[in-house]
């Protein structure tokens, strides 16, 4: 559906008298009794009304505004509503442990409530493991792929120093044993689950152990060779470009890769001709005169060269 | 998982007014180098407060109150699933005991006792 404001053709900062002047204005013109027979007339004024309706009615229109509902009217779709977390692991923070004035703990302690002198309680002693707690944090590319430790800094101002092992995914759950909810009677506490989001890197992509990176090298490079650094997840390293490469040719650093078990995966490099920015005058020449500067690139394609 | 400025921006939300509820610890985002991460769950339950506020018109006098209230409620549900998935994990026998106390009915006549 067209956007409402729009279709009266006024700003989305329009005060309702703008609004109403406009919707007035286009109903004149499309009313279907001021147009009868006239089907296309019809639809538009089918639309320009239920943009009316959606903005002079101040609630509707605030609502539109904050993205709650689009212009027909209907609920956008919003994400979960805390109640789906409030009972998992992810609301535990906020919900676990057990009140000490739990009925719980009332019988598995064998306490009396007051006053009741014929109580049911359990004499035995009672233990409880306590919730399991999950927590998210974001890791960033290089920390994940090296391995790292991190401090994370919980509500209650408790201090966890996080071990991201080497090669850490995107998503995967990190579990600290005992760092959850405190158990119950002498139980052992619940287990803190860290899921975490690994942040993209500006250039190196991960796929499976491997680390892949695009790049750009000069004309001179790609075709006379050369000796030049590249960056690895380790630092920078030199790396030989063979005589008379192109944009697609894939290089393999053995190694600097992922650490995976034992060994490591490898980084594979792919070069990008990029020419010089602008007109070289000198480079114009050249080619002008060079006698191979019509070599077919464009063959697959079929059709005209 | 959102940082504050992210958050902000998403939930319409001004900055002053997320910081004060993490003061007020209505909500309890993590920190991670100065900065605060809102989990998933975080993210709801701040959703959560607004719709408090805005649609039922819950003051910051009563909404300690309430968001007490609801965290009780959810901790006493969700022990109430440990409890009777640990019942589910008895014998037939013991079980079916149980239910009938729990529930009170009797499972033959289908009444309550």
């Amino acid at each position: 559906m067209r956007d409402p404001y729009d279709t009266l053709g006024v700003p989305r900062t329009a005060s309702a008298d703008d609004i109403k002047k406009a919707y007035r204005q286009l109903a004149k013109k499309l009313h279907p009794d001021l147009n009868p027979g006239n089907a296309k007339a019809a639809a538009q004024f089918k639309e320009v009304s239920a943009a009316n309706d959606l903005l002079s009615d101040p609630e509707k229109r605030a609502r539109f505004d904050r993205g709650e509902i689009d212009a027909s009217g209907a609920e956008v779709r919003r994400r979960p509503s805390y109640r789906s977390y409030a009972e998992s692991p992810g609301g535990a923070k906020y919900s676990g442990g057990i009140d000490p004035e739990d009925i719980f703990e009332e019988f598995f302690s064998g306490r009396q409530p007051s006053g009741n002198r014929s109580g049911s309680g359990f004499r035995s002693g009672f233990k409880a493991r306590g919730a399991d707690v999950a927590y998210e944090m974001k890791v960033d590319f290089l920390d994940a792929a090296r391995g790292a430790k991190r401090r994370l800094t919980l509500p209650d101002g408790k201090i966890l120093d996080v071990t991201i092992p080497p090669g850490s995914h995107d998503g995967q759950q990190l579990r600290l044993k005992g760092q959850g909810t405190p158990g119950l009677g002498g139980g052992a506490a619940g287990d803190a689950y860290i899921q975490i989001e690994v942040s993209p890197h500006p250039y190196f992509r991960r796929e499976g152990v491997d680390i892949h990176l695009e790049l750009p090298v000069t004309l001179s490079e790609a075709v006379a060779g050369a000796k030049i650094p590249v960056p690895t997840i380790d630092g920078t390293v030199t790396m030989t470009i063979p005589k008379g490469s192109n944009t697609g040719s894939t290089l393999r650093l053995k190694g600097k890769g992922v650490p995976d078990g034992g060994g490591r995966g490898d980084q594979y490099v792919r070069l990008t001709v990029v020419l010089p920015e602008g007109v070289d005058a000198e480079l114009e020449r050249f080619v002008q005169n060079w006698g191979q500067r019509d070599y077919d690139v464009r063959g697959k394609l079929g059709g005209p060269k | 998982m959102k940082a504050l400025a992210d958050l902000v921006v998403e939930l319409d939300c001004p900055r002053e007014e997320l910081v004060l509820w993490v003061e007020r610890r209505w909500v309890l985002p993590l920190q991670q180098d100065g900065d605060f991460v809102f989990s998933e769950a975080d993210i709801a339950r701040v959703q959560m407060i607004i719709d408090l506020r805005r649609d039922m018109g819950i003051d910051d006098e009563a909404m300690p109150v309430v968001l007490d209230l609801l965290d009780k409620l959810y901790g006493v549900r969700r022990q109430m699933r440990e409890l009777l998935s640990a019942v589910g994990e008895l014998p037939e026998a013991q079980r079916d005991m149980l239910m009938r106390r729990i529930g009170g009915f009797d499972g033959e006549n289908g009444g309550k006792t």
